[in-house]
């Protein structure tokens, strides 16, 4: 770690919405024992599926939720309620972004800039995030990634030493997803704590120091990516893919430590430990079957696997 | 390392910015503008108010003085403030220095700029119709103004905080409207149908209309609307302060 006192630290969240009346006037838990710390210097990624708890887990330690159960510590104090002087620190991104429909992006900008006693110079960061292109645009006629940017120039602006992204790359194009990770990895770079959510693990992948995997409202396992990607046993851990005819009878008796999906028709994965003896049993049971595949390719586990294998693969 | 500005500028400048959205604004202008000056040329061509002042003008224009707080505190407000809870505008502000006080604070001072504005042009356009407010009625009718608008703040920050934007345009559309025609606002509650009395008289509607009646056609302070407004305005700021949800 490079610098031993955590910017934000979460132990045993909880938190409770409602009643909701399609439950009987019940409470619903949403947060049932998140835990997560995020040092500066480092990107810390929250996954989850949706319904997971990761923008609540971020409002809680935002200050915008008052949490049921737990404590959150944000550089220092709790955020609930905190003053002027914490929130200047601290810089947010929503995710519906939370721009006014009818004001103008650069003079938006130039607004929440004024709150601040030290804002980062307003034309830079414009030029920076390919605001000035669009900016006397009234904001409700801004594509996603338009509105995307501007929002993460309005979380910046302050100059924060945390930054908090909701979904960061939702809505971008491939130029401006570029610019944005860009920007992330420098303001690392300059030290800040930057706690993102996505649901787009290979933005993670590309992204994260660390992650917290959250599912049914509790941190489920973290890690670095290596850590996380990396098996227990090793690093022998490989995702097998092949094509060939739809529909093979799949051999999974005769290796107990893989798993074998036909993940679409004709398309197979082959995950698990493997030895150098299971390539070789593939290859014979190719051989019986009278299978030669179209194409065979071997990679490490994602964090994609990881994910699908803590959270299920069944869309809930 | 980050700081914030200084409280007061924070709030002056979301201050202005609420103003200069609501004046930007064509269906709030029409509202907070041209209604209200509708209304004036109205009572000023029609028998309703004679008997009640020295002239037409004199009767009428208190009336449409808080026709306008209306407009623009409970009406206007409400719908801006109810709009921008949709759209997360509120969150992402109260995360900034700004704050959740900071950020209602300034929509009252927004309120308060609008009211100046509406002041000025309807001023302007009843004294070139011969409108001869008592001058002794100018502080009284001030503080009921400002109580008043405090009033109608209030009840339009409780409905956008509780309803849906949708929902908070269409109630205080209709409320206006309701109380623009029977709320004692224009049309004194003394016009209005006995059985109707005692309802009308304790609505905000028509204790700041009488209230400002009192103080610039007579020059007195009203006190019984004056405690009706201040007991609407403690009572909504307890409700909104309860009740409002932020997202």
């Amino acid at each position: 770690m490079p610098n031993p006192s955590p910017a934000l630290e979460v132990e045993a969240l909880v938190k409770d919405f409602g009643p909701v009346s399609a439950l009987d006037g019940k409470m619903v838990r949403v947060l049932d024992g998140v835990h997560l710390r995020a040092y500066p210097g480092q990107v810390t990624a929250l996954l989850g599926a949706n319904g997971a708890g990761k923008t609540t887990t971020l409002e809680c330690a935002q200050g915008l939720q008052r949490p049921n159960g737990g404590t959150v510590r944000l550089l220092g104090e709790n955020p609930f309620n905190a003053g002027a002087a914490l929130r200047s620190r601290v810089g947010v991104m929503l995710q519906e972004g939370g721009l006014p429909p009818s004001a103008r992006p650069l003079a938006l900008l130039n607004h929440v800039a004024a709150m601040y006693g030290a804002p980062r110079p307003v034309a830079e960061l414009a030029d920076r995030l390919g605001i000035n292109s669009y900016a006397t645009t009234g904001i409700r006629r801004l594509s996603g990634g338009q509105k995307q940017r501007l929002a993460l120039a309005c979380a910046l602006i302050g100059n924060p030493e945390v930054l908090f992204l909701d979904e960061p790359s939702a809505g971008l194009d491939p130029q401006s997803r570029t610019i944005v990770f860009d920007l992330i990895r420098e303001l690392r770079a300059e030290g800040l704590a930057i706690i993102l959510t996505t649901h787009l693990l290979d933005d993670a992948q590309k992204l994260a120091d660390y992650v917290y995997i959250l599912d049914t409202g509790r941190t489920v396992t973290h890690g670095t990516v290596a850590d996380l990607t990396a098996d227990d046993a090793g690093d022998t851990y490989r995702d097998l893919r092949f094509q060939a005819a739809p529909g093979l009878g799949l051999p999974a008796g005769a290796f107990p430590a893989l798993t074998f999906r036909e993940t679409d028709p004709g398309r197979y994965s082959v995950a698990g430990c493997f030895t150098p003896a299971d390539l070789a049993g593939l290859a014979r049971w190719w051989e019986e079957a009278g299978v030669l595949p179209l194409s065979i390719s071997m990679q490490p586990r994602s964090l994609e696997d990881v994910f699908l294998d803590i959270s299920g693969r069944e869309i809930r | 390392m980050s700081t914030a500005a200084p409280l007061a500028k924070r709030i002056l400048l979301q201050g202005r910015y609420e103003a200069l959205s609501m004046l930007r604004n064509g269906e709030q202008l029409v509202l907070a503008i041209a209604l209200p000056l509708l209304g004036l040329v109205v009572l000023v061509l029609t028998p309703f108010l004679d008997g009640m002042a020295d002239s037409r003008i004199d009767a009428a224009t208190p009336g449409i003085i808080a026709l306008c707080a209306m407009s623009t505190a409970f009406t206007g407000q409400g719908i801006a403030t109810g709009f921008d809870r949709r759209y997360g505008v509120l969150r992402f502000l109260s995360t900034t220095p700004l704050g959740k006080p900071g950020l209602i604070l300034g929509k009252v001072l927004g309120v308060v700029v609008v009211l100046a504005v509406q002041l000025v042009v309807i001023g302007t356009v009843a004294v070139l119709l011969g409108w001869r407010p008592d001058a002794a009625g100018m502080l009284p009718g001030l503080v009921q103004l400002i109580v008043g608008a405090a009033a109608f703040t209030a009840l339009g920050l409780l409905v956008a905080g509780t309803l849906r934007p949708e929902a908070t345009l269409a109630v205080t559309n209709l409320v206006w409207i309701l109380l623009a025609v029977a709320g004692g606002i224009v049309l004194p509650g003394t016009l209005l149908p006995d059985a109707m009395r005692p309802f009308v008289d304790i609505l905000p509607s028509s204790a700041l209309g009488d209230g400002l009646r009192s103080a610039l056609i007579d020059g007195a302070f009203n006190l019984p609307a004056f405690l009706i407004l201040a007991a609407w305005a403690f009572l909504s700021s307890l409700a909104a302060i309860r009740w409002f949800k932020w997202s």
